[in-house]
């Protein structure tokens, strides 16, 4: 493989790519909750999960990009259309989109944000000034050594791996049993 | 231009964090609402992932591909449900879906 | 942006690992083109070959032999009325063929057709394709469901249904053919240069190795990728007998062109897959056993040959065509058509000459870039046209047959042909 590969690509333009995909997930996101049909809101989500695949990318983490790309935009979201399509009723586009407590919800929500970025601001000395270098051997195979073991040894992650999977057949029975007309 | 660090990346996730948490205390679609549980574990997982290349730990991926595992786990659940509600009551406005038993 | 420019030409890497931006967008402008004309000709290919199959002759007005039909076709689709159904949701309706759009194509950025000929070698390309080939299934719910209508409604959630269910076993198959990539070096890679180089380091292709396996994994990606671009015999959902066209019905003129576009570059794109994974990509045949120079002077010719037999076969039919003054433009034109490709053929025989002995002279590096995407593109041929055969061949199955296969035969036999591929694997190394 193309040794160029691993010793740290220098990054293209990085501070332009990342407004233009931050700035793309946030409007999205408030596309999301805003928008009175729900297929809309589906695709503006869409537009979100992608654009922080991109972020994940420039963070150096491809193979939670190519997981987030598999398993949010092209399983979930298709999940969703799916749902939408079928409760999908006349009513609910001419009904008041949101409830009545909103004055409410939007403040305490401001105060959450006010309190985050006074934690960020706050605590900026706490996070060292530069991004440590890059490993050395490929982020997908460090990332199977610690789900499945490297050689000779557990890895951290085995054990919780496999719950997970128990954790995906319940839920795949559950939501099986739950939508059939008969049991 | 300033350089990109760790603080940004924490940033979009916070904005995204409320708007999700906005949009599960607001919205009246059970749709959307679940849409905007998906925008918080986004946030989350995003949050992981800037802070796992600050300390250079993959601990942080491992953590946001179990999110990731959960939320489609959480996601089918969920619609499963709303399914089976909208079957026997014909709606999917938050507000109407107030009695446990009717 | 001269010096990016010319810093690239003496390099052996993709543009993307020399972190080149301008050759990177000059390749994605070639291989746009470049698409764009493979689909023009596989339209002409699939209504002759089809025809032919069929014991007609197909488009044989518009140009010499229906040449020039898919460019006919091409104009009346743009000139046509774009009309929009009343009720339908009109942001999405005219989204939903971008999205099939943006998802076919950008699986090309990681296509190799060649060890420096590809946009850029992504650590996970073939992740990162499968992915993005997922993606195309929400412009199809989404065309369906905008559409406001029932057929193309039913029509979309059966087509995403089958491309769901087939991109398991897809996927499957798939990881069983990268389990193989680190039979010899003990690691294995995502990355689709890294593929075809494992497979020139064991010398063989995936699809013989550990005979049957990975041939058993190479015929269910066969059928799952049928099944994922809804091709026949899994075009239920889009056939006109059945469900007068599915998720495309109400779609008319250019939309429904770019519908097309996408279904024929997912087509491109996962034969482009096959290949790289079990039929060795770039590589000529027997580059191991059939080592000598003079083998690597033969194989250079082929390029030239198989160019000067379509110019000998365009010369044939225009010996062929009848002597009246009805055909005489046609004649003329056909005979340009063969004096290009003739020109062509002399070309690369010329460049597969002088670039036989010398390693590192300007038609050496010619030579051996035309050679690797050469056979690449002759093997991705070779896939298209199965496709057109397959559906000239068989009946079209039934939708229920459709999804207990995917779900029933395919997802067993993928998950067995998996376990023992690693188990083989083990006790082999």
């Amino acid at each position: 493989m193309n040794p160029a590969i691993n010793a740290g690509m220098a990054p293209v333009a990085t501070p332009g790519f990342f407004y233009v995909l931050a700035g793309l997930a946030v409007a999205s996101g408030v596309a999301v909750i805003t928008r009175r049909n729900a297929v809309h809101a589906a695709l503006a989500l869409i537009v979100t999960l992608l654009s922080v695949a991109g972020l994940y990318l420039m963070l150096y983490a491809p193979f939670v990009f190519a997981v987030q790309l598999f398993v949010y935009a092209g399983g979930i979201m298709l999940l969703f259309l799916f749902v939408i399509m079928l409760v999908n009723i006349e009513r609910s586009s001419k009904e008041r989109r949101f409830n009545r407590m909103w004055p409410v919800a939007l403040a305490a929500s401001c105060a959450l944000m006010v309190l985050f970025l006074s934690a960020f601001v706050k605590g900026r000395t706490l996070f060292p000034d530069r991004l440590m270098p890059l490993p050395e051997s490929s982020n997908t195979q460090q990332i199977a050594g610690m789900l499945y073991g490297e050689a000779g040894r557990m890895g951290q992650y085995t054990f919780a791996f496999e719950i997970a999977s128990l954790l995906l057949l319940v839920a795949i029975l559950g939501a099986v049993i739950m939508t059939k007309k008969k049991i | 231009m300033v350089p990109i660090t760790t603080f940004h990346y924490l940033v979009v996730a916070a904005a995204l964090f409320v708007l999700g948490v906005i949009g599960v205390l607001t919205r009246r679609n059970v749709v959307i609402v679940l849409m905007s549980i998906e925008l918080i574990l986004n946030a989350v997982n995003l949050n992981l992932v800037a802070f796992s290349r600050m300390w250079g730990n993959l601990n942080g991926q491992v953590f946001s591909i179990f999110v990731t595992v959960d939320a489609a786990a959480e996601a089918a659940v969920g619609l499963g449900i709303l399914i089976a509600f909208f079957r026997n009551r014909e709606t999917i406005n938050v507000d109407e879906i107030d009695l446990l038993k009717w | 942006m001269l010096n990016q420019f010319m810093s690239y030409l003496g390099s052996n890497v993709t543009p993307g690992s020399a972190n080149n931006q301008l050759w990177a967008l000059i390749y994605v402008l070639i291989i746009f083109a470049g698409v764009s004309v493979a689909v023009m000709a596989m339209n002409w290919l699939e209504r002759k070959a089809l025809a032919h199959f069929q014991i007609r002759l197909g488009p044989m007005r518009v140009g010499p032999h229906g040449l020039l039909q898919p460019f006919a076709d091409a104009l009346k689709l743009m000139l046509k009325e774009d009309i929009i159904p009343a009720e339908a949701d009109q942001f999405v309706f005219w989204v939903a063929p971008l999205i099939g759009l943006l998802a076919s194509f950008t699986v090309y950025t990681v296509i190799p057709f060649g060890p420096s000929q590809a946009v850029s070698d992504m650590n996970i390309g073939i992740l990162f394709m499968l992915g993005v080939s997922s993606l195309g299934v929400l412009g199809i719910v989404v065309a369906g469901w905008a559409s406001n209508s029932h057929y193309p409604l039913i029509g979309a959630l059966r087509s995403s249904a089958q491309m769901v269910s087939y991109e398991v076993a897809m996927g499957l198959a798939v990881v069983s053919a990268i389990l193989m990539t680190s039979m010899k070096t003990g690691t294995g890679t995502l990355s689709m240069l890294g593929i075809v180089e494992a497979q020139q380091e064991q010398g063989i292709w995936f699809i013989f190795k550990f005979f049957p396996l990975g041939l058993i994994a190479f015929v269910i990606f066969a059928i799952a990728m049928i099944a994922e671009t809804n091709r026949a015999p899994f075009d239920m959902a889009e056939a006109e007998s059945e469900l007068t066209a599915g998720y495309h019905t109400e779609y008319s003129g250019l939309r429904w062109s770019l519908f097309m576009l996408a279904e024929y570059a997912a087509m491109i794109a996962v034969s482009s897959i096959a290949v790289t994974l079990w039929l060795g990509g770039w590589m000529r045949p027997f580059p191991n056993l059939l080592h000598a120079p003079a083998w690597d002077f033969i194989f250079s010719l082929f390029p030239g040959i198989t160019f000067g037999g379509l110019a000998a076969i365009a010369f044939i039919g225009t010996a062929r065509m009848p002597a009246h003054s009805f055909f005489k433009v046609q004649r003329i034109g056909l005979a340009v058509f063969a004096a290009l490709l003739g020109f062509l053929a002399l070309l690369l025989l010329v460049i597969a000459v002088a670039g036989r002995s010398a390693d590192t002279s300007l038609a050496a590096r010619f030579n051996e870039g035309i050679g690797y995407v050469y056979w690449f593109v002759l093997k991705v041929a070779v896939f298209m046209y199965l496709f057109i055969w397959y559906r000239a061949t068989w009946p079209r199955y039934r939708f229920d047959q459709l999804m207990k296969i995917g779900w029933k035969v395919m997802l067993p036999i993928s998950l067995g042909v998996l376990m023992v591929t690693a188990i083989v694997g083990v006790l082999v190394s």
